[in-house]
């Protein structure tokens, strides 16, 4: 409807207190705890026991599935034990505890991947264990494994926006790094056959724009796109809309609609992987937050603890509130001894945070107006409030994407945000005892009719399925469903 | 280390609470409070001071006795008294404002379930309660500046909407409240001045403000033969402005969206238009603003915008 006016966003303060600051190098950690879990999708299993010695680069879990990025080990020494934790999704995972003997002996797999054909670099991306180093962690080998016979992908996007305040990790990355991004994304698109990359930066990093326009003004396929200064305006689907016009449908990927969305520092990563074949075991993060002296960048081993993290920066008080991630969507530590993932692009360090206080609504649609998939958010609370499914569905839940911007916005302080991701849940428990109650209800009808003789029930006619056998009263049964669904 | 903070992101708000924006309202409806004094005297700040108090004690009262926790707090309760002071005749007796301030809150408001979740708008609903209960007390005037004893007392009933054609007040004189009516709705200059504050604060949607306004100016346009005069008297007499810019504009009782508030604004401006029209009121705006906000939920049910990206729902 008002289109016109581009997506919704909203405004937030600005604090980037760490971009002047070079990145730091923070010694690698004396113990290693590394997650089999360091992305979206299936978890690896580690491929070491308790007593192996493993080396820098040294692949020590991988997992059979699609959707997933092997892990390597970012110190040498002896695996101490692999135990289960619970990560900060709150799920249990794997981890591998490796206790560092302080030599850094390099592995012997680690050497520059030979790529000859498209094949070969999407699995070379696989083995660098590369994910979306912007924070959500999507395998970057499956944003490339797309097929060209069936996609026809005609832009890379190069998501540099960086748009939640505090984090500078990605503009550091270009100010530090410039060449080696350009370089991975020309590796990207020659590989690929992407006849065209779109480099886009929020407007509050003129020094990283500017950089990058003079390095790609020679090459006519690559641009560079000033963005406007919104949140949140790194979320994939709408700098898609935002540098393409195109819109990513409901339930639908980048690639639907010919674009492949990668990180700055993804890209760059992708670069020095092919050019040396170290895999994924450092990455850069910002260290800021109200209690930091000096808020800078570090360079930092994955698998470092946070407590090791938080005495490498220099605090002038205890934190009390530990932010993994952005203020918008990061998450709080639970446990000084978190380790740090490939994801983390921040840690937050707080003191005397303050504690906002609930009150009710006063529907004055502020939320509704901020959120940048269009959806209404105070409806949604309603109708998670009353546990209704049919009201989340109607208003779109599964289209939210956690970004924050309506609870930032109440006056009320109402969570809304983390309604939504409860909701999100409510409706997938219910949905999964809609799939599986039909089937046993069918069964029981199915029983009397046989027994009885008598009418089919007018469920069973609603469905449009003849209960005549069991397994396709089954089968009609959920087809019934799901076209109630689709209607 | 000490005992860690963890809650759900995001993790920084906005400085705008409840509180932040009710002040605002006050802020807005200010300039109509000191014109209102100008022109009818102090009597006009008596009355709206004791309108506020009473709402907020009422507010309270009702929390404690329902043992719920205290709302008055938000500042809603002033800004309620407020505009009811402001929908009130300036000589109304002080126990019939006392009792409107009793239907806003306990009744209108907190019955219904306190800020946020009544259906009609306190105001707009005690006034029309008022007027059904003491009807000559509401439709009598007191004629601007008759506290400096320049003209007669109190006459009864003759708003410009009624008022034969000689004498009609002038159009300077509409603008700036000099005519006969409600205690806070006369000055259009200064309820302009507070809505554009609110605008430019962010508080409202111009949408729902110019809807109405404009609907009835298109409305009289029409029905006077396109005489611009007759459109200007009707657009600035009554309850107009207040109603628009400061009533059909309240959150709780309006529809969310902007497609919504359209809807909403071109509603009452007909609805205020067919009623100075065609019923035998003299006066519309608040029929038209209560009738609107029952059909608040319904408006918002009709304009859920489209998510973006959302796939169309398959037709039935």
């Amino acid at each position: 409807m008002f289109k016109l006016f581009g997506l919704h966003s909203i405004r937030l303060p600005h604090y980037d207190a760490s971009a002047e600051q070079g990145t730091r190098k923070l010694k690698p950690p004396s113990v290693a705890v590394i997650s089999m879990s360091q992305h979206i999708g299936a978890p690896c299993e580690p491929l070491v026991q308790a007593g192996d010695y493993v080396k820098v680069g040294e692949k020590i879990g991988d997992s059979e599935a699609f959707m997933s990025a092997p892990v390597h080990s970012s110190i040498s020494g002896f695996v101490k034990e692999i135990k289960e934790v619970v990560a900060l999704n709150g799920r249990m995972c794997k981890t591998v505890v490796i206790e560092s003997d302080n030599r850094m002996q390099l592995s012997s797999e680690i050497k520059p991947p030979v790529v000859n054909s498209r094949e070969d670099f999407i699995k070379a991306v696989r083995e660098s264990g590369a994910v979306g180093l912007g924070g959500a962690g999507f395998p970057t080998h499956v944003k490339l494994a797309y097929d060209p016979q069936k996609v026809n992908i005609d832009t890379l996007i190069v998501n540099g926006a960086e748009c939640e305040p505090y984090i500078t990790s990605d503009f550091r990355e270009l100010i530090e790094n410039a060449d080696a991004v350009l370089r991975g994304i020309k590796l990207i698109m020659k590989n690929l056959e992407i006849p065209r990359a779109i480099i886009g930066i929020e407007e509050d990093k003129p020094e990283a724009i500017e950089k990058l326009q003079k390095l790609t003004a020679p090459i006519p396929a690559i641009k560079v796109v000033k963005l406007p200064m919104a949140y949140p305006q790194g979320a994939e689907k709408v700098l898609v809309h935002t540098l393409t016009g195109r819109t990513v449908k409901e339930g639908g990927l980048p690639s639907d609609v010919g674009c492949v969305v990668i990180n700055v520092s993804t890209a760059g990563f992708i670069h020095s992987y092919i050019r040396t074949g170290m895999p994924l075991i450092k990455r850069r993060i910002t260290v800021d937050g109200n209690i930091v002296n000096a808020p800078t960048n570090f360079m930092v081993s994955v698998g470092t603890l946070l407590h090791d993290v938080v005495a490498g920066a220099s605090l002038y008080k205890d934190p009390d509130k530990i932010i993994l991630g952005g203020p918008m969507m990061g998450a709080c530590a639970f446990d000084p001894d978190t380790p740090l993932s490939k994801t983390n692009n921040a840690v937050l360090l707080f003191s005397d945070t303050p504690i906002y206080k609930e009150s009710p609504c006063i529907r004055c649609g502020r939320c509704v107006r901020a959120c940048p998939m269009n959806l209404m958010p105070t409806e949604l609370e309603h109708a998670y409030d009353a546990r209704d499914a049919a009201a989340l569905k109607k208003y779109k839940i599964g289209l939210c994407m956690n970004c924050g911007s309506c609870s930032y916005v109440c006056p009320a302080k109402r969570s809304l945000a983390e309604k939504n991701q409860l909701a999100k849940d409510f409706l997938r428990n219910e949905e999964a005892k809609a799939a599986a109650k039909p089937a046993a209800k069918s069964e029981k009808t199915d029983d009397k009719s046989e027994k009885a003789d008598t009418k089919p029930t007018a469920k069973a006619d609603k469905a449009g399925a003849k209960p005549a056998a069991k397994k396709s009263a089954k089968k009609g049964k959920r087809g019934g469903t799901n076209a109630k669904n689709d209607r | 280390m000490q005992k860690m903070i963890v809650e759900p992101s995001p993790h920084i708000r906005s400085s705008v609470t409840t509180r932040s924006i009710m002040l605002d309202v006050i802020i807005a409806l200010c300039p109509a409070l000191i014109a209102a004094v100008v022109l009818f005297g102090v009597r006009a700040l008596l009355l709206t001071l004791i309108c506020c108090a009473c709402c907020v004690l009422f507010e309270w009262l009702f929390c404690i006795i329902t043992k719920k926790s205290r709302t008055t707090s938000d500042r809603s309760a002033i800004v309620t008294g407020m505009l009811l002071a402001f929908n009130l005749p300036v000589d109304i007796p002080i126990y019939m404002a006392v009792i409107g301030c009793f239907v806003a809150i306990v009744i209108v408001k907190m019955l219904f379930g306190g800020i946020g979740q009544n259906f009609a708008n306190p105001a707009v609903t005690a006034r029309i309660v008022l007027m059904l209960s003491f009807s000559s007390a509401m439709t009598t005037w007191t004629a601007p500046f008759a506290y400096q004893g320049a003209a007669a007392d109190a006459v009864t009933s003759a708003t410009p909407l009624t008022a034969p054609p000689e004498q009609m007040p002038q159009l300077v004189d509409m603008l700036f409240g000099v005519r006969l009516g409600c205690t806070g709705e006369t000055c259009v200059i200064a309820l302009l001045i507070g809505g554009v504050y609110l605008v430019v604060r962010k508080i409202i949607s111009p949408v729902t403000p110019c809807a109405f306004i404009g609907t009835v100016a298109v409305l009289s346009l029409v029905a006077n033969g396109g005489d611009p005069t007759a459109m200007l008297y009707s657009v600035m007499s009554g309850g107009l402005m207040l109603g628009a810019i400061f009533m059909a504009t309240d959150y709780s009782t309006t529809p969310l969206t902007s497609m919504g508030k359209l809807v909403f604004g071109i509603g009452c401006g007909v609805l205020t238009f067919a009623i100075r029209e065609f019923a035998s009121l003299p006066e519309g705006v608040s029929y038209a603003i209560l009738l609107m906000n029952i059909l608040t939920p319904y408006i918002d049910k009709i304009t859920v915008p489209r998510a973006f990206g959302a796939k169309r729902e398959a037709k039935k």
